[in-house]
């Protein structure tokens, strides 16, 4: 049964006030969930009063001027800063995204960053992806051929097989899109995800691929693939613009219309 | 260091609701409300059929105005799980899946709710 409410560890309190400047102008506030694992204590919500005019555009830049200028003990995942590397997502404004493209000029009133929703939480932004990532190998996503690849050449593809899985290969697995998804939240554990459905599919519709009917046959299960819904929040949460709600509906589809013990 | 339980991330509180969440838990509501209305039907089926007090207690239900405001909450969402199902049924042949698409699908879906449901009670 879903638990709706968060567990009595996990309640939020009244963090600390960190003001800027008095003679700053051009101010925004930031409200950043804190968690540290090193005390008993519950996590938090802290307010950082941002002096936008010496501040970067992006949300990340917010949290990187954060850590610079008031506390640098702040913890969050961040590498590339142009959302191709998937490490800052979270949960900003109340949708999931990633803080490296996301403008805070986008975004009305205070700026509120928590981690990414109904996750085990590390250490202030920093989420346990043990499962996610666990979820993702478990759909073997690599290419599985009954025939050794052609001597001294690739295996070569049309431009339309190749188009089919331009999108769904994007995908940089920022979990974005599973932990917007209510489904995922109550039955993480069980069902795999809009993030490990797209990557199965991407692989159902690799033409160079021979395994589609042991890889259907293994999503056939009443968690695994059909605690989807078609809520569809996963597509709107994608910083990528993929449309993982869609893979899913095909992935469904495949099942209904293919004979699987053929 | 590390705590035997970490605290879970905040979720229903925080999620800003999305046309697309809220439209969902409302058609699974819509379904729950159906089935205690789909009984309530049967009953004043059966009521008309068979002469009796528990027939007349049925029937004359429909008698107070309050009861009344229930059948139009009823026919809305009769005519929203409907509506909403077709919806449905048409991202299960894979159509209707980009975000606009959803977004508009689904506002149509709640207006056209409250126009059939407008049309039933005025035609009855």
């Amino acid at each position: 049964m879903a638990e709706f409410t968060l567990p009595k560890n996990s309640k939020m309190e009244k963090g600390r006030y960190y003001s800027a400047d008095k003679s700053t102008q051009n101010l925004r506030k930031f409200h950043v969930y804190r968690y540290d694992p090193s005390d008993d204590a519950n996590p938090r919500v802290d307010t950082y009063e941002i002096n936008m005019d010496k501040c970067g555009p992006m949300v990340l830049d917010g949290l990187i001027k954060i850590k610079t200028d008031y506390d640098s003990s702040l913890t969050f995942r961040r590498s590339c800063r142009e959302g191709i590397c998937g490490s800052c997502s979270h949960n900003i404004n109340g949708v999931n995204t990633l803080a490296c493209i996301k403008p805070i000029k986008d975004l009305k009133g205070d700026i509120r960053i928590f981690p990414l929703p109904h996750m085990d939480v590390v250490k202030d932004l920093v989420v346990d992806l043990t499962n996610f990532y666990e979820q993702y190998s478990s759909v073997e996503p690599w290419l599985k051929s009954d025939s050794p690849a052609p001597e001294g050449s690739e295996r070569l593809q049309s431009k339309n097989d190749q188009e089919k899985i331009d999108k769904p290969s994007a995908c940089i697995l920022c979990a974005c899109c599973s932990t917007s998804c209510p489904s995922y939240w109550w039955n993480g554990d069980k069902y795999l995800g809009p993030a490990a459905l797209l990557a199965s599919y991407r692989w159902l519709q690799d033409s160079r691929d021979d395994a589609t009917k042991d890889r259907l046959k293994d999503l056939n299960d009443s968690s695994k693939l059909y605690r989807c819904h078609t809520i569809m929040n996963c597509s709107l949460a994608c910083p990528k613009e993929l449309n993982p709600g869609q893979a899913i509906a095909e992935i469904k589809k495949m099942i209904a219309t293919q004979d699987l013990n053929e | 260091m590390t705590k035997e339980t970490r605290p879970l991330s905040p979720h229903l509180s925080v999620y800003r609701w999305q046309v697309t969440n809220t439209l969902s838990i409302i058609h699974r509501l819509s379904g729950v409300i159906l089935y205690f209305g789909g009984l309530y039907l049967s009953l004043w089926i059966a009521a008309v059929a068979f002469e009796g007090p528990f027939s007349r207690l049925i029937v004359s239900l429909l008698d107070y105005s309050l009861f009344n405001i229930v059948l139009v909450g009823l026919s809305f969402v009769f005519f929203y799980h409907s509506l909403n199902g077709i919806r449905h049924l048409f991202w299960d042949v894979g159509k209707g899946f980009e975000p606009e698409q959803v977004r508009n699908s689904g506002i149509t879906m709640v207006l056209l709710t409250l126009v059939m449901t407008g049309l039933f009670w005025w035609f009855i």
